[in-house]
């Protein structure tokens, strides 16, 4: 169980992985996560978003950006070694319905988990267009998946080196000033893209979900850890999203919560050089 | 708790067992009346607020002798009608005093299943210390036979003689049950289960079993170690242990009756929900439930700063709101993770608080600050980190429907006080996922799982005991919840009908 069959490197710090895990990947649905630890004893627990997941192989796919200690360390694992430890599925799957057209829209390694929802939506009937941001052209992940199941792929970079140099906002923008306007807005991407995103689609009403990927512990609605604002209630993201209404969800608070450990954390990361750099660009866009 | 020194306690217990012996026995009750009661050994406060070790050393084998002579053997054993899983008490105790220590424990198994961690952690005065003949006598719950020392003791005991003995299991039956949560209801279940020879598979969805035993309940009141050596004995009773997995999401529950070929199932899930106050300022940087403070500390080991990876706050003036066990537990967690000031904040006075009157003496002796009959009124923040809490001040109005008065809020008694950290400590209730995703499992309106008095469920061949059906309740409860349903379930797959 949990033995790494592929990994591959998908640009500077993100790597892609398939681990087999059978019962994980039967009932697994789209949006949803598993939690990871590497190390029984001291070890911290990690969310990740299911990309994908292959039934007959008994396989999920995961794929991850090197932030801290856990994700530097799962970065130098190899085919062939375990996972200490993995639960699954958690969290709501995502709302799947024909909606029409639906504008896609992820930022960094939000594209991942954006990538699994937008095959889904794609499956259901619904015409996709595709934005993927990035800082530059070498960290534009899953670019040929995409395109094959958008109608349109709109690439923005923030150095011009691929696609348009500009933010998501622009493009995303354009799309609701056009008509007829979107049907839905998928955004994922790091808090403050999201935000920039659902500031973008509230003057249009375009209905936008957002995937939040807070600090979490069990997963399992135990801790209270994961728990965000939205539309003045508290909710926890692990067992009530992670999607939600981005037009309800209070960023600010959730960014505040998101960097509520991040003087330790750079501390406990100590000899990795990554962590830092990762960290800023993790924040930036 | 009267913070003597361990070997002053020794040198006294000592003494009176001297004195005792030179006695013709049998002793008569107003000689027993007369023994003074044994105090428990404890490392100093100011240095275990330092350190997460045990602070309840144990008694010495002396005080455990001189403690069981106190009892007066009553033929009525009111102690016995107190104790929820009514282990044959006078008779162990009888067997401690006069040294027979194999037989003290044995008589303890009986019924209990894990004295190491009843005898630490239930709250005996209220139970069989609460009924005690000899505290009726001195006019003092306090002045009880210490039953739960002594429980402890002979458990100790027990375990100090090396390996455990696996308790006999019976030959194979080919069934199969499913015990749903590692807590002490679903360890019970287990162990009772397997006994009759089935085959037992123990579904946790955490990646270390034990429930609240490990990731709720301190090092410095219950050492791992005791949890571990439990779960070590199932697994050598052949229990097969299966943790990240959680049902209703892993595997929905029916799914383990219908396609993976168990018999009958038991959902010993707890109370893990936490509960929030719902006022300003709880979603701040720094509020935390006591669920995750405890759960940082004790399950990823927070405390240890050099080996554990997931972070805690290490604040100066933290406040717990709260008047349970679990409040008590985060305050002396904070404590001891370098807090230079820890307030409790509760709503009644401490006459009413139900956590064990040992945590809340250890509490005090540790520096905690009590602030009683107040309550936190918003969290104020600045950049979304929690910088001060305003309270208001309470006081008890008429009976409630409870029988215990009623704290009323004083208008304007506001005050703020400032603070890094804001733990909320004030129940759990039930987590609503197994009956979420097992259509036809009937809850409450708590969401509690209704059972009737052999733990059976709505449904055939599921069973439920514990917190998830008495909400969040204490650990010798959902033993012996976990013991009936393990009898109903042994039954129902004897009678070879499920
Ligand atoms: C901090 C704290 C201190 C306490 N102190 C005391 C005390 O001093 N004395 C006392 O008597 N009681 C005390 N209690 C209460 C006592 O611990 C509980 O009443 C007792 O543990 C309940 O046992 P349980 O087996 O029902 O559930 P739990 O101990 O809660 O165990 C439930 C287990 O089930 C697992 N689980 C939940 N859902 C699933 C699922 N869907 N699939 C798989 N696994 C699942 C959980 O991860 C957990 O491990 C305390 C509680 C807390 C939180
Ligand atoms: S009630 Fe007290 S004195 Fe009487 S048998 Fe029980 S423990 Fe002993
Ligand atoms: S991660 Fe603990 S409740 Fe969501």
């Amino acid at each position: 169980m949990n033995l790494i069959l592929t990994k591959e490197r998908l640009s500077e710090q993100v790597y892609r992985m398939r681990v087999r895990t059978p019962l994980i990947a039967a009932e697994r649905q789209p949006g949803q996560f598993v939690i990871l630890q590497l190390d029984t004893e001291f070890g911290e627990r990690i969310p990740l978003t299911i990309v994908d997941s292959d039934v007959d192989e008994g396989s999920i796919t995961l794929i991850f950006q090197v932030v801290g200690r856990t994700t530097h360390q799962l970065a130098g694992m190899e085919a062939g070694e375990k996972i200490a430890n993995l639960v699954g599925p958690l969290g709501q799957p995502s709302e799947i319905h024909n909606f029409g057209r639906v504008v896609c829209v992820g930022g960094g390694i939000g594209v991942a988990p954006l990538y699994s929802i937008a095959k889904a939506l794609r499956q259901a009937g619904n015409e996709l267009v595709v934005v993927i941001g990035a800082r530059s052209k070498e960290l534009v992940i899953l670019e040929h998946e995409m395109r094959a199941l958008a109608g349109e792929l709109i690439i923005c970079t923030d150095d011009g080196s691929m696609g348009r140099k500009d933010l998501v906002t622009a493009p995303l923008k354009e799309l609701c000033e056009a008509a007829p306007k979107p049907d839905r807005v998928v955004a994922i991407g790091p808090p403050i893209m999201m935000k920039a995103c659902v500031e973008t689609t509230r003057p249009f009403g375009v209905p936008t979900v957002v995937s939040l990927n807070t600090i979490m512990i069990d997963g399992t609605g135990m801790c209270g850890g994961c728990r965000v604002t939205v539309g003045g209630q508290t909710r926890f993201v692990c067992v009530d999203g992670p999607e939600f209404d981005g037009h309800q969800v209070d960023f600010e608070q959730m960014m505040a919560r998101l960097g509520s450990y991040r003087a330790q954390e750079r501390i406990a990361a100590e000899g990795c050089n990554l962590h830092d750099e990762a960290l800023r660009k993790g924040l930036k866009e | 708790m009267s913070g003597r020194p361990p070997e002053e306690l020794l040198a006294a217990a000592r003494a009176e067992w001297a004195r005792l012996e030179e006695l013709p026995r049998p002793l008569k009750p107003r000689e027993r009346l007369a023994i003074p009661p044994q105090d428990m050994p404890s490392q100093d406060p100011l240095e275990r607020a330092g350190n997460m070790r045990e602070v309840a050393l144990g008694y010495y084998a002396e005080q455990a002798r001189v403690e069981a002579e106190r009892c007066l053997q009553c033929k009525n054993a009111p102690c016995v009608r107190g104790c929820p899983v009514r282990i044959d008490i006078p008779e162990f105790i009888a067997a401690i005093a006069e040294g027979r220590m194999a037989a003290a424990i044995e008589i303890i198994k009986r019924t209990s299943l894990l004295p190491a961690i009843c005898g630490r952690v239930c709250p005996q005065e209220s139970q069989c210390q609460a009924e005690c003949t000899v505290g009726r006598s001195l006019k003092s719950v306090e002045k009880a036979v210490a039953i739960g020392r002594l429980e402890r003791y002979a458990a100790d005991w027990d375990r100090e003689q090396g390996e455990a003995q696996i308790p006999e299991t019976g030959p194979p039956t080919g069934r199969k049950v499913a015990v749903v949560g590692s807590g002490p209801a679903g360890l019970t279940v287990a162990a009772d289960v397997r006994r009759a020879g089935h085959e037992v598979v123990l579904f946790e969805a955490f990646h270390k079993a034990g429930g609240v035993l490990v990731y709720g309940i301190p090092e410095f009141r219950l050492p791992k170690a005791i949890v571990r050596a439990e779960l070590d004995t199932l697994q050598r009773m052949g229990v097969e242990l299966r943790t990240n997995f959680l049902v209703g999401r892993t595997r929905k529950l029916a799914d383990l009756l219908e396609k993976d070929g168990f018999d009958a199932v038991f959902v010993g899930s707890g109370a893990g929900l936490p509960k929030f106050l719902n006022i300003e300022g709880e979603n701040l940087v720094g509020v935390y439930s006591a669920n995750e403070y405890l759960t940082r500390s004790n399950l990823m080991k927070a405390y240890d700063r050099g080996h554990a990876v997931t972070p805690i706050h290490r604040a100066q003036r933290v406040a717990v709101l709260g008047g349970g066990n679990v409040a008590m537990d985060a305050a002396r967690t904070a404590l001891r993770l370098g807090a230079s000031e820890v307030h409790l904040i509760y709503r009644r006075t401490e006459a009413e608080m139900p956590a064990r009157v040992e945590e809340v003496a250890h509490a005090k002796e540790e520096g905690v600050i009590f602030h009683l009959l107040q309550n936190a009124k918003r969290i104020l923040g600045e950049n979304l980190k929690v910088t001060a809490m305003e309270c208001l001040r309470y006081e008890l109005g008429e009976p409630d429907a409870s029988g215990r008065r009623r704290p009323v809020e004083i208008p304007g008694s506001e005050f703020i006080m400032p603070m890094d950290v804001v733990i909320v400590a004030i129940g759990n209730e039930s987590n609503p996922l197994i009956a979420r995703t097992t259509p036809g499992l009937e809850v409450d309106r708590y969401g509690r799982i209704i059972t009737d008095e052999q733990g059976q469920t709505s449904l055939p061949r599921v069973f439920a005991g514990g917190d998830i059906v008495l909400g969040a309740a204490t650990v010798i409860l959902a033993m012996g919840e976990g013991r009936r349903a393990a009898a109903a379930i042994n039954r129902l797959l004897a009678a070879g009908d499920a």
